[in-house]
């Protein structure tokens, strides 16, 4: 018998939540990097050059994996929601894990 | 979450599936081999359609974040009330005006 606490649906729910508070948290400071372009290139280009470090780009991997993985679960809720799809096993949100490191890595392996 | 925001949780959610896989695959095609500032924006600057899809972006992000942190704040931190309401709706604001300065700044200026 599986725990409660480990059963898909709920760790789909914590993941879902999670990647939600970090993107949460990101969105407003991406948004001022990016209205850093007011200013002309060079002051986006002198912000991106500071970005150049293994732990930014760590982050960044993290913060891609976080959106695909929050896009993905929340197709999840939504075919669930709409389409009255019923989800018992693990699949589903196995898939939604692999397809968020996909994009991670094609995000980290096309930036280097 | 009462039947407005329902909605409003779930209609932005349908155009954010669609907007996050059109960034996604514009974020990773753009950036293969690493792009300068100078790059990005002169292939940005006055594309109106791009400027129109990312507001649209904009304003569905700026209604599904706080709703979506509005439920886990009164779950997990058990904030509730006029306060809590207050406080997403100034992050909605803080969102929608952040946001709409950086689409204009990478698309319009």
């Amino acid at each position: 018998m599986i725990r409660p606490h480990l059963k898909p649906g709920f760790l789909a729910a914590m993941l879902h939540r999670l990647s939600g508070i970090a993107l949460a948290v990101f969105l407003p400071m991406h948004f001022i990097a990016l209205g850093m372009a007011l200013g002309g290139a060079d002051s986006l280009q002198s912000f991106l050059g500071v970005t150049h470090n293994a732990f930014v780009r760590t982050a960044e991997w993290g913060l891609v994996t976080a959106l695909g993985l929050h896009m993905a679960l929340g197709l999840r809720v939504l075919a669930i929601e709409l389409f009255a799809v019923r989800e018992r096993s693990a699949l589903v949100v196995s898939a939604c894990v692999a397809c968020s490191l996909t994009v991670g890595l094609l995000f980290l392996l096309n930036g280097s | 979450m009462n039947a407005g925001l329902y909605i409003a949780q779930r209609g932005t959610a349908v155009i954010l599936a669609f907007a996050v896989t059109v960034h996604l695959v514009t974020i990773i095609y753009a950036i293969r081999g690493g792009l300068t500032a100078g790059d990005i924006l002169a292939r940005t600057h006055g594309n109106r359609w791009f400027l129109g899809f990312y507001l649209v972006f904009v304003l569905a992000a700026a209604i599904h974040a706080p709703i979506g942190v509005r439920s886990i704040l009164r779950e997990w931190a058990t904030w509730r009330g006029r306060s809590l309401d207050l406080a997403m709706l100034a992050f909605s604001a803080l969102l929608l005006v952040l946001g709409v300065r950086a689409a204009l700044a990478v698309y319009l200026t």
